[in-house]
C-alpha cells in the first residue's frame, strides 16, 4: 500500500466540482484509492462519500493506493491534487 | 400592503406582478412488484433519461451562465451515476420487491438528510442538489414533464424553494427577480442569480395568496413589497432607474482596472460593516476590503464575543475574498456606538472620550482576543490589521508589544499565522502633525476623513446648526492629508482614505495629484469612483 498526506488549498474545499473531477481522475485507475480525514474514510471513486467527509480548505486528508499499480498511481495521484485541488 | 424581510442574494429593483411557483409534485406510493428486473430496467431507462436532460441543461447553461456555472449539472449527472446512490435504489427494489419510484424517493430522502446535517454550510446545501436530482428521476418516471407555464408577462418568481436546474430551465426574458423562502445565500441558484444579475431574495416568508399581485423587490435594503402603496410604488420607480444607470456603469466598468489616463493605479477597496456585505462588494467588484469595521461583532452580542466566535468571522471573510486584501480594524466602541456590558460610563463628550485604541489599551484582555482571532484568520486570505484613533507613537508601541506578544504566543501553539500588514487610521489632528515619526514604526496610513474633519474644524457633524459652518473641503483637512501621504511616501509605506471623502469624485483627481495610493469606500461608490479615477490625469 502507498500513501501520501496532502492540503487542501481550494478555497471552498473539496467541494461538488474538485470532487467530480477527483472522481473522474480516480475512475482511471483499477487501484482501490481511500481518502482519510480523521477517523473516516470514502472511496475516491464515489462523489457522495466523497463529499460527505466534508473536506474543508487547509485540511489535510490522507490518500492511500492499494493495488497492481498501486506506486505509479500514488504518484501520478500527488500530482493530480497539487495541480488541481 | 404588506412588507416583508429576506436576506440579500443580488442587488437591485424589480417591480413587477408575482408567479407563485410550485415543482411539480410526484406523489410516491409504495407498491409491491413481482419482476425485480423489470423494476430495475424501468429505472435505468429513466436514470439515462435524466442524463441527457442534465446534458442539454449543462449546454443551456453554459451558453447562458458560463462554464464554471454550468459545471453544477455535470456534477448532477455524476451524483445520479454515483456508485452508492445506485446500489442503495437497487437495493431496495431487489430486497423489496417494491417500484422503482419508492426506492428513489427512499434514497434520494437518506442522501439529503446526510448532507443536510453537515456543518458547513456549502455542503449543507448539496442536499439541494441530491433532491433535484432525485425528482428529476421521478418526474421521469411518473410521465410529468417536468416543465413549470410561467405564461407570457414577465414575472416575480415566488418559490419555497428552487433548484439550480429550475432557475436555468426558466426563460429569462421572463424573470424579473427571485424571492424564495429557503435557500442560502451560497446556494447555486443564488450564485446564478448573481450571475444572471436578477434580483433575488432568500429566507422570505412567502403566501402563496400573493400570486397575481404586484410586487417590490429591493435587492439593497433585503425587502419583498406585496400590493405597494401608489407613494411607495413611485419611489421604486424612481429607485428602479438610478439602479438602472448604475447597472450600466458596471458593465462598462467592470473588470476594468482603476488606472489614470497617465498609468498610475488606485487600489480601490470597499467599507463594509458587516460579512453581509461581501455580496455588494463582490458585485460591485472591489479589489478588496480597505476597512471592515468589526464593531458588528460586539453590537449583535450580549457580551464579549469569544476568540472563536471571532476568528470564524474573520475567517469567512477573508476566504470569500481569496488573494484579495482585507483590512480589518480592532474595535471601535465608544462614541457613538455604545454596548451595555462593556459598561462605560456616560460622558459628556463621548467623541472625546473613552473609545475605541483607548479602551483597547486599558482593558488589553479585550485586545488580546480580537488580536488571536485576527491572527488566526490570517494564515486563510491576505488579512491586515488597522488601529484606530491613534494620537502618539508611544500608543503604536504599545499595540506593537502586545501584537508581537500575540503572535508569539499564537507560533508556541504551534498555530499557522499569515503574513499581516499592521497600520493605523489618521484620524486625528496629532496623528498628521505626528505622521512623520509614525510612518516609521507602521505598515500603512489610512486616512478617516469623518473624524480627522470633525476634529480638525471643531465640528460636531450630528449638529445640524453647524452645517453652515461645515466645509468638507476645508484647506486645512486637504492640506493634512497631504502631509499624511508625504510622509508616508517619505518613510516608503502606503497612505490611503477610507472615509466619506474618498468617494467624493470631486476630489479623487486632487487625490491623485496629492499622492494617494489607495481609496476605500462604500461599495455602491466603488464604480463611480472607478470611472473618476479613469477619466483622471
Amino acid at each position: 500500500m502507498k500513501s501520501f498526506e496532502y492540503t487542501i488549498t481550494d478555497p471552498v474545499g473539496l467541494h461538488a466540482r474538485p470532487a467530480g473531477l477527483l472522481v473522474k481522475e480516480a475512475k482511471k485507475y483499477t487501484d482501490t484509492i481511500l481518502i482519510h480525514k480523521g477517523e473516516k474514510s470514502a472511496e475516491a471513486k464515489k462523489l457522495m462519500a466523497l463529499m460527505a467527509l466534508c473536506i474543508l480548505k487547509n485540511e489535510t486528508i490522507t490518500v492511500t493506493v492499494e493495488g497492481e499499480n498501486e506506486e505509479a498511481t500514488a504518484g501520478e495521484l500527488e500530482a493530480f491534487f497539487k495541480a488541481n485541488l | 400592503m404588506e412588507t416583508k424581510a429576506g436576506k440579500k442574494v443580488f442587488n437591485g429593483v424589480a417591480i413587477g406582478k408575482i408567479h407563485f411557483y410550485k415543482k411539480t409534485e410526484n406523489v410516491i406510493v409504495r407498491t409491491k412488484i413481482e419482476d425485480a428486473e423489470a423494476e430495475l430496467a424501468r429505472y435505468m431507462e429513466a436514470k439515462e433519461k435524466a442524463e441527457q436532460q442534465l446534458g442539454a441543461l449543462y449546454d443551456k447553461a453554459v451558453a447562458e451562465v458560463g462554464e464554471a456555472n454550468a459545471e453544477i449539472f455535470n456534477v448532477q449527472a455524476m451524483m445520479l451515476d454515483d456508485d452508492d446512490y445506485k446500489d442503495s435504489i437497487e437495493n431496495i427494489i431487489r430486497a423489496q420487491h417494491v417500484n422503482a419510484e419508492y426506492a428513489i424517493a427512499t434514497t434520494g430522502d437518506n442522501f439529503a438528510e446526510m448532507f443536510a446535517g453537515m456543518d458547513d454550510e456549502y455542503f449543507k446545501a448539496r442536499a439541494v442538489d441530491i433532491k433535484d436530482i432525485t425528482n428529476r428521476i421521478l418526474t421521469i418516471l411518473c410521465g410529468n414533464d417536468g416543465s413549470s407555464e410561467i405564461g407570457d408577462e414577465p414575472v416575480i418568481i415566488v418559490a419555497d424553494d428552487l433548484a439550480p436546474s429550475e432557475t436555468v430551465q426558466m426563460d429569462k426574458s421572463k424573470l424579473l427577480a427571485f424571492v424564495t423562502r429557503l435557500g442560502s445565500a451560497n446556494s447555486h441558484t443564488a450564485i446564478l442569480a448573481r450571475t444572471m444579475g436578477i434580483p433575488a431574495l432568500v429566507g422570505v416568508q412567502i403566501s402563496e395568496e400573493w400570486d397575481g399581485k404586484n410586487g417590490i423587490v429591493d435587492g439593497y435594503e433585503g425587502k419583498f413589497i406585496v400590493d405597494p402603496e401608489m407613494p411607495v410604488l413611485e419611489e421604486y420607480f424612481k429607485k428602479k432607474l438610478q439602479d438602472e444607470e448604475q447597472k450600466k456603469l458596471l458593465q462598462m466598468l467592470k473588470g476594468k482596472e482603476n488606472v489614470t489616463k497617465s498609468g498610475k493605479k488606485i487600489n480601490l477597496y470597499a467599507n463594509i460593516g458587516n460579512p453581509s456585505d461581501l455580496v455588494s462588494v463582490l458585485d460591485n467588484d472591489a479589489g478588496g476590503i480597505g476597512l471592515f469595521r468589526s464593531e458588528f461583532l460586539y453590537l449583535e452580542a450580549d457580551n464579549y464575543p469569544t476568540e472563536e466566535e471571532q476568528f470564524q468571522a474573520y475567517k469567512k471573510v477573508v476566504e470569500t475574498m481569496g488573494s484579495k486584501k482585507v483590512i480589518i480594524r480592532t474595535l471601535d466602541i465608544g462614541a457613538d456606538k455604545q454596548v451595555d456590558y462593556f459598561d462605560l460610563d456616560k460622558e459628556d463628550n463621548p467623541a472625546l472620550g473613552y473609545r475605541a485604541i483607548r479602551i483597547c489599551l486599558t482593558r488589553p484582555e479585550i485586545f488580546k482576543t480580537q488580536l488571536r482571532a485576527l491572527f488566526r484568520a490570517s494564515a486563510f486570505g491576505n488579512l491586515a490589521i488597522m488601529y484606530p484613533m491613534i494620537i502618539s507613537v508611544d500608543e503604536v508601541l504599545k499595540i506593537k508589544e502586545i501584537s508581537a506578544k500575540v503572535k508569539n504566543e499564537l507560533l508556541a501553539e504551534g498555530i499557522q499565522i499569515g503574513d499581516v500588514e499592521e497600520g493605523i487610521m489618521i484620524e486625528t489632528p496629532a496623528a498628521v502633525f505626528e505622521s512623520e515619526n509614525l510612518a516609521k514604526e507602521v505598515d500603512f496610513f489610512s486616512i478617516g476623513t469623518n473624524d480627522l474633519t470633525q476634529y480638525t474644524l471643531a465640528i460636531d457633524r450630528q449638529n445640524a446648526k453647524l452645517d453652515p459652518f461645515y466645509d468638507a473641503h476645508h484647506p486645512a483637512v486637504l492640506k493634512e492629508i497631504q502631509m499624511v501621504i508625504d510622509n508616508a511616501h517619505k518613510a516608503g509605506i502606503w497612505a490611503g482614505i477610507c472615509g466619506e471623502l474618498g468617494a467624493d469624485t470631486f476630489l479623487t483627481n486632487i487625490f491623485i495629484k496629492m499622492g494617494i495610493d489607495e481609496l476605500s469606500v462604500s461599495p455602491g461608490c466603488i464604480l463611480p469612483v472607478r470611472k473618476a479615477i479613469r477619466d483622471a490625469e
